[in-house]
């Protein structure tokens, strides 16, 4: 059963991007730790970060693509999914500063002594244990996909509705954690991390693998989410988003379906959040900007929707150009990024690689279309050379 | 004690300061009297002073009030040197010298040059009663109201008397009420029969407020056992209609903030209610409008100043042109080769908010500008208990004209039946001549210039920055789809609807939690009416 | 006389009544379908047909009235998905197929097999199903077209994809709106051929406004109007009825 799932899942495309991410796996930590600072190969450490953080980039967006590309829920809510998972890893990285923090308290974190808080809250109850935090990062935004989706599909809310609400979701979430009392650390968030898993989270070691970690997680998500939308399954949701009452009028329960999609996405958004943070160092409730989800989506339509590797290239691209934009012309970038979705929408709605690929069918069928035209000349001329 | 006296100080002040403008021209033989008596207050012993405290209140001149209180509060000097009498204030080790009738300073002095003008608690008594007697007896209604108040709020024994002088002889209805009060204030303070005091108790529980919920539990504490139902009712029912002003302030702000509601989501009813055009460069369209006003009150007042309380009229027609106009654009440019893609047209318009933000932030930089109110938008009045402003009044009054004329434009006039008919069948408004691509610009221009004068409105009370759109367009989407789509009335109910419901909560929740609140319960109201509270049914809003 | 036939009939509707905004697209309608019935119904625009297959099929909920399938299931309290898994196929007005998926895989969705998302997850094509669906590809007459994309189909194949799916569905009863619409006359005469065979081992409502193609089904026919029936029987009866003259066929 899993053995076809997998096989399913693996065509010459996705055998060869994920081959190129595990490379980078590979070859990325080793030209920063096994070349000398001044060798011509030699990748800084900022830049294994900086890379790190387009690959959990990537990974959310092929996250908010098994959703908007496959299966046309437009969700402004996988900045949440991001942030929670994101917060699970930082409440277990604030754990993990024990009493080294300014205030050595042995059991709270820092904002909470500053706050006078004599306990630790329950919801901070496990965070010290690594596999407890590593299960809240899929478990929370998956719940709260869950029950949210569970809602909404229900009561057949979709199309842009169902994109407002989600935002407002993610508005909602992010006042709460601006709140003090929340117990997330308001304002200021997370940070001031010392180690993970007992490395200091600083060094270029830990660095490393936690982009290898990234790299890996990304493959992974990029087979799983192959072989789910190349199963029965992703045709179905591909239906879905085509033609809904169709799949329904053919016995399918469309709520389900969506469901099912949305929780796995909010999931993989959970992980990528947990790996973000690590790398920057830091969370906080600007995370949950209504804005940061929607330039979630423009990475994911640059790439190309619908596509697996499209809103991988596409969050790599933009935010390689964001970070080169806002280094040069600072003031310039959001005109830029403006722009981009103007842009995009109008002229290049299927995304780079779809374009691509829409090019490419297009060339095989005019292909077969000469070599059908040629065969019907040849069985022409036949008769008449008979004659 | 000492913010006490602080305050009274002041008050005087204020008030002498108005007299000296009233009574400036007063002979100034007069004065030189005034002067001579002022100077006996520091001879003789207490009842001397007290006979030329007496003397002086006979004179009847308010002039002399800050003197008195000044004695009273033993602020009084006597220069050994001269025997004159001066008003101090300390300063360092010396002390400023205050000239006792025009309150101009006179010199230095260090404050052994100086002898204190002794007084006791006799004395006391009869500055204060001379004081109250001169203010109460003012020819000016509204020193004597403040006078009444003051009494009101701290009452003696001693205030009995002045109070009831001057009730037999004021005329002005507002001050006779507030003497009343004052007398009866009084007569809770000293020993009068109950039946006094029972009437007593009824006047200050009737006329209610802060002041009168502290005067009588002050009583409550040294009242005896007859008294005390009487005092206990009618504390409770002081408060019970301090809670329903509570009430109804609440519904005031609520109503204010459904104005603003309404405001900003009026616009986006036209173009996304109607239109079914998800235009996230709304919130931008809304601040446009604000830094139209702001442009506009900037050359006032850099060029007319005098038409500064005109400055909202100007901006609003201007501020419907300029975002009306970028609207056009925009829907010229972009949204038209968007219809029936509303997911793309909801990312093309958000990059538009984008270049939007970053160009104003470019043009007027990213802190907030100045608007300012005119005259007629500031300032509040009292209504029995509810406090309102006039800006916030005058912008609910502005949601409701808004709303008033759009729901107008639409259903009696032709452009707004062109409209109505696109928007519910297009092939076949089209078949019948209209030009649908016009019709839908216009439409679009339309929703956006709306929002735009919203921006003038929400100027006066709001930031004007760059971001002052991002505020809004959650909110806005969330009036319209919980109002309904496609339905105006929907836009108004649920816009004030939430906003009654947000201050509601607010109380018990804290501002930030109520709001996080109504958001839950909108999501969850969704669920159940995916289509609003308001929801046209039909095949036009299932495609 | 209805409820006698409530235990027997396949679809039994009595009284369904349903409006939008006040307006009455189905009058107490009534009528009943036997197994194996094939029916035609007929009626002016507007006349509530499509309305009446909302209702069947759990789209629409009616106002009041009762809806039953093989005698005692009440489909008024079940949704789309349930009615479809229950047994009823829809083909839309307007022909609806997945545009973006191959000839081939629009059928391998519409099989009848286990519809939950985890059985979807890991389904693996047995021969069984592989054979199922080249028997439908012939009927359907879509054989060659099998690994081109929906999307690229004429219209009147569309129909029949739409029409191959529902075979695929493996209904007992089949709703079929319009399906000649659009298309070409020996187009039409081929799909009444159709209709007939797919008939032989099913139930099917087929309602159309061509009166040509159902003389070729020539069966019992309903008239619709106004949201209610007008007559019942066979084409020459009903075509005969003042009342049917009136309001539909005009004159
Ligand atoms: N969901 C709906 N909302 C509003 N009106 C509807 C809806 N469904 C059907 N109607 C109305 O009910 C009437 C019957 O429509 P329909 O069943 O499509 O007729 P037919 O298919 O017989 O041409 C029409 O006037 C149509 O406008
Ligand atoms: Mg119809």
């Amino acid at each position: 059963m899993i053995t076809s799932f997998l096989l399913k899942s693996f065509d010459r495309t996705i055998v060869i991007a994920v081959a190129i991410i595990l490379g980078l796996a590979l070859i990325v930590p080793a030209l920063n730790l096994l070349t000398a600072p001044d060798h011509p190969l030699h990748v800084p450490t900022y830049l294994v970060s900086l890379f790190g953080k387009y690959l959990t980039y990537a990974l959310l967006a092929l996250a908010l693509d098994l959703v908007w590309g496959f299966c046309g829920i437009l969700s402004l809510g996988h900045a949440a999914f991001f942030a929670l998972g994101g917060y699970a890893m930082g409440m277990y990285l604030m754990r993990q500063i024990g009493a080294r923090g300014s205030y050595g308290n042995p059991l709270l974190p820092d904002f909470m002594v500053f706050l006078n808080w004599k306990e630790l809250p329950w919801f901070w109850y496990g965070f010290d244990m690594f596999w407890f935090a590593a299960l809240m990062v899929v478990l929370v935004p998956g719940l709260l996909a869950f029950v949210f989706g569970w809602f909404a599909f229900r009561s057949r809310v979709n199309g842009v509705y169902l994109s407002i609400i989600t935002q407002a979701m993610t508005f909602a979430l992010l006042l709460a954690f601006f709140r003090n009392d929340m117990g997330f650390g308001g304002n200021n968030g997370l940070t001031d991390f010392k180690d993970i898993l007992g490395f200091n989270i600083q060094a270029q070691g830990t660095r490393a693998a936690l982009f290898a970690a990234s790299a890996v997680a990304l493959a992974l998500s990029l087979i799983l989410t192959s072989g789910m939308v190349r199963s029965k399954y992703g045709k179905i949701l591909v239906g879905v988003r085509d033609a809904e009452s169709r799949t329904r009028f053919l016995g399918y329960r469309v709520e389900h379906f969506k469901l099912f999609a949305f929780t796995v996405s909010a999931m993989m958004a959970g992980v990528a959040g947990a790996l973000y943070v690590p790398q920057v160092g830091i969370i906080n409730p600007g995370e949950f900007e209504p804005g940061n989800s929607i330039e979630v989506v423009i990475w994911t339509a640059v790439g190309g929707r619908g596509t697996l590797i499209g809103p991988i290239i596409g969050a790599i691209l933009v935010n390689g150009g964001k970070s080169i934009f806002t280094a040069a012309f600072p003031e310039f970038w959001l005109f830029a990024l403006g722009g981009l979705f103007v842009l995009v929408t109008l002229f290049l709605p299927k995304g780079i690689v779809g374009t691509v690929q829409a090019w490419r069918a297009k060339r095989k069928e005019y292909r077969k279309a000469a070599e059908d035209e040629a065969a019907r000349g040849q069985a022409v001329a036949e008769p008449v050379a008979a004659e | 004690m000492l913010t006490r006296l602080a305050y009274r100080s002041l008050q005087s002040l204020l008030v002498t300061f108005c007299l000296l403008i009233t009574v400036f021209a007063t002979d100034l033989r007069a004065e030189d009297d005034l002067r001579a008596m002022i100077n006996a207050l520091g001879e003789g012993n207490f009842s001397q002073t007290a006979k030329q405290v007496e003397a002086l209140a006979k004179t009847g001149d308010p002039k002399i009030v800050p003197a008195l209180e000044a004695l009273a509060a033993g602020d009084l000097y006597q220069r050994k040197s001269d025997k004159q009498v001066f008003l101090t204030k300390s300063s360092g080790g010396t002390l400023i010298l205050i000239d006792p009738l025009s309150g101009e300073e006179a010199g230095t002095e260090a404050s052994g040059a100086l002898a204190k003008i002794k007084v006791n608690n006799s004395l006391r008594r009869v500055v204060r009663s001379a004081l109250g007697g001169l203010t109460l007896m003012s020819p000016d209604a509204g020193t004597r109201l403040q006078a009444a108040q003051t009494l009101l709020r701290t009452p003696s024994a001693d205030a009995l008397e002045p109070v009831e002088t001057a009730l037999a002889a004021e005329t002005d209805a507002r001050v006779k009420l507030v003497l009343e009060r004052a007398r009866a204030a009084a007569l809770l303070v000293l020993d009068r029969p109950d039946d006094e005091k029972k009437a007593a108790i009824e006047i200050i529980g009737n006329a209610g407020g802060q002041d009168s919920l502290s005067l009588l539990s002050a009583a409550l504490a040294s009242a005896d056992d007859t008294l005390k139902p009487d005092i206990e009712a009618a504390i409770s029912d002081i408060q019970d209609r301090q809670a329903l002003w509570a009430a109804g302030q609440n519904v005031w702000y609520g109503l204010s903030l459904g104005s603003v509601l309404l405001l900003a989501a009026i616009g986006l009813a036209i173009t996304f209610g109607v239109m079914g055009i998800i235009n996230m460069a709304h919130g931008e369209m809304v601040m446009l409008g604000a830094y139209t006003t702001f442009v506009v009150q900037e050359i006032i007042r850099n060029s007319y100043p005098w038409l500064f309380d005109w400055s909202l009229a100007i901006a609003l027609p201007l501020a419907f042109l300029v975002t009306g106009a970028v609207g056009l654009a925009i829907e010229r440019g972009v949204i038209r080769f968007l219809y029936g893609r509303p997911l793309e047209t909801l990312l093309a318009t958000w990059g538009i908010s984008l270049i939007l933000q970053q160009a104003v932030r470019t043009i007027f930089g990213p802190t907030n500008r100045e608007v300012g109110n005119p005259s007629w938008m500031s300032g509040a009045f009292e209504l029995g208990g509810l406090t309102i402003t006039w800006n916030r009044l005058w912008i609910i009054v502005f949601s409701l004209a808004v709303f008033a004329a759009l729901l107008f434009l639409l259903k009696k006039t032709p452009m707004g039946l062109q409209m109505r008919a696109v928007t519910q069948n297009r092939r076949m408004a089209s078949s019948m001549g209209i030009r649908t691509p016009w019709v839908d610009a216009l439409t679009f221009a339309l929703g956006s210039g709306i929002a735009g004068i919203a921006g003038v409105a929400l100027s006066q009370i709001d930031n004007v920055s760059p971001n002052l759109g991002q505020g809004y367009i959650i909110d806005s989407f969330m009036v319209v789809v919980f109002g309904g789509v496609g339905n105006l009335w929907g836009t108004l109910v649920g816009a004030f609807t939430l906003g009654i419901l947000n201050k509601f909560l607010e109380p018990y929740a804290g501002a930030v939690l109520g709001k996080i609140l109504v958001l839950v319960l909108i999501i969850l109201f969704i669920q159940k009416r995916p289509r609003g509270l308001f929801a046209l049914k039909g095949r036009a809003v299932e495609a | 006389m209805m409820n006698e036939k409530k235990p027997t009939s396949l679809l039994y509707l009595d009284g369904v009544s349903v409006s939008f905004d006040g307006f009455k697209a189905l009058n107490s309608l009534s009528f009943v379908i036997e197994p194996g019935e094939l029916r035609a119904i007929i009626g002016p625009n507007g006349a509530g047909k499509t309305t009446m297959m909302d209702i069947i099929t759990g789209k629409t909920r009616p106002d009041s009235g009762e809806v039953f399938f093989k005698g005692d299931i009440d489909l008024t309290r079940r949704d789309e998905a349930e009615i479809a898994q229950l047994g009823i196929g829809r083909k839309f007005q307007k022909p609806t197929v997945f545009e973006s998926h191959t000839v081939w895989d629009n059928l391998e969705l519409a099989l009848n097999r286990k519809r939950g998302v985890f059985a979807t997850l890991f389904y693996r094509m047995t021969l069984e199903d592989n054979a199922r669906i080249e028997e439908i590809l012939s009927t359907v007459r879509l054989s060659n077209r099998r690994n081109d994309f929906a999307a690229s189909l004429s219209h009147g194949q569309k129909q029949w994809l739409e029409i191959g799916m529902l075979l695929a569905q493996e209904p007992e009863l089949l709703l079929v709106d319009e399906p000649v619409a659009g298309m070409t006359d020996a187009e039409t005469a081929e799909t009444a051929i159709l209709l007939k065979e797919i008939a032989k081992t099913r139930s099917v409502v087929v309602v159309e406004h061509d009166m040509g193609f159902i003389r070729d089904l020539g069966v019992k026919v309903t008239c619709l109007a106004e949201g209610s029936v007008l007559a019942e029987g066979s084409i020459d009866f009903v075509s005969a009825d003042q009342k049917v003259i009136e309001n539909y066929l005009g004159r």
